[in-house]
C-alpha cells in the first residue's frame, strides 16, 4: 500500500529523520485504525454471528446456523410489517421534505430585506435534538391540551393515537425538522443557475412553468437528488422520533432492530436484520447513484 | 530520587492490590428511578453510619432499567455490585450466570422463614434456587375518587342507571359500569387510566391481570406450553373486557405507565386509575396531589367466576457476579433482612416483604393504602420468569397494543397471533 510505504533509506529526505511520508501517515494511521475498530471489524464480528444463535445475555457459545436467521426474519409477518411501516414513513416523510424543502428555496432565491435573517432562522429545526423535537411535538399533538387541535379546531383529535395517523404526524415532525437541509442543497442549486438563462426565457416570453420545468428543474435537479438520497437514507434509518413520539404505532425497521438486539438481546438475529436493513439501503442508494449519474452527464 | 519514586510506586501497587484496600469501601446498587429507590438510598445511609462502607443507590428510568441492566451484565462489568432486578429477569440472569446463587444465605439466615413465601417464590426463586432477596413487594392496584363515589346527585344517577349503589367495585363489571358512567368527553372527565405503555412491560402488566382475574393463564411454566391456554376462550373474553375498559380512557391513552396514569388522577381527569402500589405515595401526598384527601384504594376486583388477582410487581435484591465486592455485599443483605431494618424499610415507604411487619397493625394503618396493599399481595401472580422472557413480553405488547387501542382485529385473532409467537419463541 503506497500509504506504508517507506522512503529510500538514502533519501535526503530520510536524513532529516520524520519525512513527509511518515507525518502524512501519523496523521491518517490513528484515523484508520480508528475505523477498523470502531467500523471495519464490528462490520465482520456482526456478519459472522448473522449466521449463529446466539443471546449474549445468556452466557453461551454460539451455535453456528447458517442462514436460518436470515430465512426467519424474512419468513416473519411483524418484520414485513416494519419495513411496510419503514416503507410508508420514507415516502411520506421524504416527498414532503423535498417539496416543502424545494419550495422554500424558490422562494427564498431572490433579494429581499432581511433575506439571511429568514434563512438562518428556517434553519434552527434541524440544529435542535432530535429528542427535544420529539417531545415537544408530542406536546403539541396532546389531544386534551395540545395547541395544534386548538389552532386547527378539531376537537380532540388523536394524532399519535392510531397507526394511520401517528405515521403521518411522525412524518409531518420530521419534514418540520429536515426540510431546512433539502432547502439548503436546493438554494445552493438555485443560485448556481445562470442568470442569462432566465433573461433569455424572458425575452422568448417563456411562461413561468417552461421556465421551471426546461430550466430550473434540469439544473438543480443534481443537488435535489443528493438531497433525496440523504434524507431517503436518514428516514429509512428512522429511530428518535418514532421511538419518542409513538414506538407502538410506528415501528419502523430499525425500532424492531433495536428491541431485538438491546432488549431481547437476542444478537444473532439481530445481526441478520441489521445486515438485511444494510442490503436494503445500498440497493435503494445504488438505484439513486445511477440516476444521478445519468443525470449529470444530460 | 529514583529510588524514592520506585517506593512510592510499590506502596501504591501494593495498595491497590490489597484485598482489603485502604480505601473506604463502597457498594453500588442499581435500580430503577422511582420513590422506593429515594428511600432505599435513605435507607442504606444507616447501613453507612453503622459500618463505615458507603452504599450508593445508582438509577435509570424504568423504560431503561432493563436495557441498561443487561448490557452491563452481558459486559460482566463491574459498575454495580448489587441490582434491585425485576422477578421477570429471573431466568435471564440466573441461567446466563449473572447472579451469586443466594440459596444458602436464605437458608442459613432464615429468610425463608422470616418473609412471606410468596415473595420468596416469585421475587427470589428460579429453576429450584434463590437468586435474591424480596426486596419491594409490589402488585397492582387502583386508586378512586371517592369524593365522586360519595357525591348524593352522583350515587342517584348512577342508582338510576345501573340498578345498584355506587361503592369501590366488587367485580369487573362494576368497575366497566363505574368507568362508563364517569366518562364525560365534554366536562373533561374520563372513567379510568389504564396501562398502555409498550416500551417495557406496562400493557402486558395492566392484561395479565385481567387474563388471571377471568380464570385465564398465560400459558404452563413448568412445560412452555402455551396453545389453548393463551388464546383460551376466557383470555379472550378478559381481553375484551381491557379493551371495553380501555374506551373510557382519556383520549390519546395509547402509551401510559405509572406517571401518566397518576398524572391523569392528579389533574382529575379520571375517576380511577391502575397502577402499581409503589407509586400512590404520590396520590396520598397533598403537595403532589390536590386530591389527596379525597383518593382511596382498592385492590383489583375479581372476575365473572370470582377469581381475583393482581399483576405482581416488585423485585429482589441481587448480588451481581462480576461485582469486586460481594463479601461486602453479603453482609449488607445481612443487615438488610434484619427485622428492624425491614421496620424502618417500611417506615420509610417500602413496600417489605418481612411476614413480621407486613401483617402488623402499624404497616396497616400506616397510610391509606397499604391494606389494599396487603390484600393485593395475597392474590398476585406473575408473567414468565424464563431467559426469554423480553421477546415474550415485547411480542405480547406488539399484538395486543392495536386491538386495545384501536380495536384492529379481534380478540380472539389477537391471542391466536400471540400464541404463534410466543410457541416460536419458546421453541415448542
Amino acid at each position: 500500500m503506497a500509504v506504508l510505504a517507506t522512503i529510500d533509506s538514502g533519501s535526503r529526505a530520510a536524513a532529516r529523520g520524520w519525512s513527509d511520508l511518515a507525518i502524512r501517515n501519523a496523521f491518517i494511521l490513528p484515523t484508520i485504525g480508528f475505523l477498523v475498530v470502531f467500523n471495519i471489524f464490528p462490520l465482520i464480528y456482526s456478519l459472522g454471528f448473522s449466521f449463529t444463535e446466539y443471546r449474549v445475555s445468556l452466557n453461551k457459545p454460539a451455535e453456528f446456523i447458517g442462514i436460518q436467521n436470515y430465512v426467519d426474519l424474512l419468513a416473519d409477518p411483524a418484520i414485513w410489517r416494519s419495513f411496510s411501516t419503514t416503507a410508508q414513513y420514507v415516502i411520506v416523510s421524504v416527498g414532503g421534505q423535498m417539496v416543502v424543502g424545494f419550495g422554500l428555496a424558490l422562494l427564498l432565491n431572490r433579494p429581499f430585506k432581511y433575506k439571511g435573517l429568514f434563512t438562518t432562522l428556517l434553519l434552527l429545526p434541524m440544529m435542535l435534538s432530535p429528542a427535544v423535537v420529539g417531545l415537544f411535538w408530542k406536546l403539541l399533538y396532546d389531544p386534551s391540551w395540545g395547541p395544534i387541535n386548538y389552532a386547527l379546531g378539531i376537537g380532540k383529535f388523536e394524532w399519535l393515537g392510531n397507526r394511520v395517523n401517528a405515521l403521518f404526524a411522525v412524518a409531518i415532525t420530521d419534514i418540520w425538522m429536515w426540510s431546512p437541509f433539502v432547502m439548503l442543497l436546493s438554494l445552493a442549486g438555485l443560485s448556481a443557475i445562470p442568470k442569462h438563462l432566465y433573461e433569455a426565457a424572458a425575452i422568448d416570453r417563456a411562461s413561468w412553468w417552461y421556465t421551471f420545468t426546461r430550466i430550473t428543474l434540469p439544473l438543480v435537479s443534481p443537488l435535489l437528488l443528493i438531497a433525496l438520497i440523504f434524507r431517503t437514507m436518514e428516514a429509512f434509518k428512522a429511530f428518535d422520533l418514532p421511538f419518542i413520539m409513538s414506538t407502538a404505532s410506528v415501528e419502523t425497521i430499525a425500532i424492531k432492530l433495536y428491541q431485538m438486539a438491546f432488549q431481547g438481546w437476542d444478537t444473532g438475529r439481530a445481526s441478520a436484520l441489521a445486515y438485511i436493513v444494510l442490503i436494503v439501503v445500498l440497493c435503494i442508494t445504488n438505484i439513486y447513484v445511477k440516476y444521478l449519474n445519468k443525470v449529470k452527464e444530460r | 530520587m529514583r529510588k524514592s519514586t520506585m517506593s512510592i510506586l510499590a506502596g501504591v501497587g501494593l495498595m491497590l492490590t490489597s484485598s482489603t484496600s485502604v480505601l473506604a469501601q463502597e457498594l453500588t446498587i442499581f435500580w430503577a428511578e422511582w420513590d422506593p429507590a429515594n428511600y432505599l438510598q435513605e435507607l442504606v445511609n444507616e447501613y453507612e453510619a453503622e459500618t463505615g462502607v458507603k452504599v450508593t443507590v445508582e438509577t435509570t428510568p424504568w423504560s431503561d432499567f432493563q436495557t441498561k441492566t443487561f448490557a452491563e451484565l452481558n459486559a460482566k462489568g463491574d459498575a454495580y455490585d448489587m441490582v434491585v432486578g425485576d422477578s421477570q429477569w429471573l431466568g435471564a440472569a440466573s441461567t446466563g450466570g449473572h447472579y451469586v446463587d443466594l440459596s444458602s444465605f436464605i437458608t442459613e439466615n432464615g429468610v425463608d422463614k422470616s418473609f412471606v413465601p410468596a415473595t420468596l417464590q416469585y421475587y427470589s426463586q428460579y429453576d429450584g434456587k434463590y437468586w435474591s432477596i424480596p426486596l419491594e413487594g409490589d402488585a397492582n392496584g387502583w386508586a378512586y375518587r371517592k369524593d365522586w363515589f360519595e357525591d348524593p346527585t352522583e350515587m342517584a344517577n348512577f342508582k338510576a342507571k345501573y340498578g345498584y349503589d355506587l361503592a369501590v367495585p366488587k367485580n369487573y363489571k362494576e368497575l366497566t359500569d363505574i368507568a362508563e358512567f364517569f366518562t364525560r368527553p365534554a366536562e373533561n372527565k374520563y372513567g379510568v387510566a389504564l396501562y398502555t405503555q409498550t416500551s417495557y412491560d406496562a400493557m402486558a402488566m395492566g392484561v395479565e391481570q385481567t387474563i388471571f382475574t377471568w380464570g385465564g393463564e398465560l400459558g404452563n411454566y413448568e412445560t412452555g406450553e402455551v396453545d389453548g391456554i393463551i388464546n383460551s376462550p376466557s383470555n379472550v373474553q378478559a381481553l375484551e373486557a381491557y379493551r371495553k375498559l380501555y374506551t373510557f380512557t382519556p383520549p390519546s391513552w395509547t402509551q401510559a405507565f405509572f406517571v401518566e396514569n397518576n398524572q391523569a388522577f392528579t389533574e382529575g381527569l379520571v375517576a380511577m386509575a391502575m397502577n402499581y402500589f409503589a407509586f400512590f405515595p404520590a396520590l396520598a401526598n397533598e403537595s403532589t396531589n390536590p386530591h389527596a384527601a379525597n383518593t382511596g384504594y382498592f385492590a383489583n376486583p375479581p372476575g365473572p367466576n370470582g377469581n381475583q388477582h393482581a399483576a405482581l410487581g416488585g423485585q429482589g435484591i441481587s448480588i451481581i457476579s462480576y461485582s469486586e465486592n460481594q463479601e461486602e455485599a453479603m453482609k449488607f443483605l445481612q443487615w438488610f433482612i434484619r427485622d428492624d431494618v425491614q421496620q424502618k424499610w417500611a417506615d420509610l415507604g417500602g413496600y417489605t416483604c418481612s411476614a413480621a411487619v407486613l401483617n402488623s397493625e402499624g404497616f396497616l394503618n400506616a397510610t391509606p393504602y397499604n391494606r389494599a396493599f396487603a390484600d393485593s399481595m395475597k392474590i398476585v401472580k406473575d408473567f414468565w420468569a424464563v431467559p426469554v422472557f423480553a421477546d415474550m413480553l415485547f411480542q405480547m405488547n406488539d399484538r395486543l397494543h392495536p386491538y386495545i387501542t384501536t380495536g384492529e382485529g379481534s380478540a380472539q385473532a389477537t391471542l391466536d397471533g400471540l400464541a404463534e409467537d410466543w410457541k416460536k419463541t419458546l421453541g415448542n
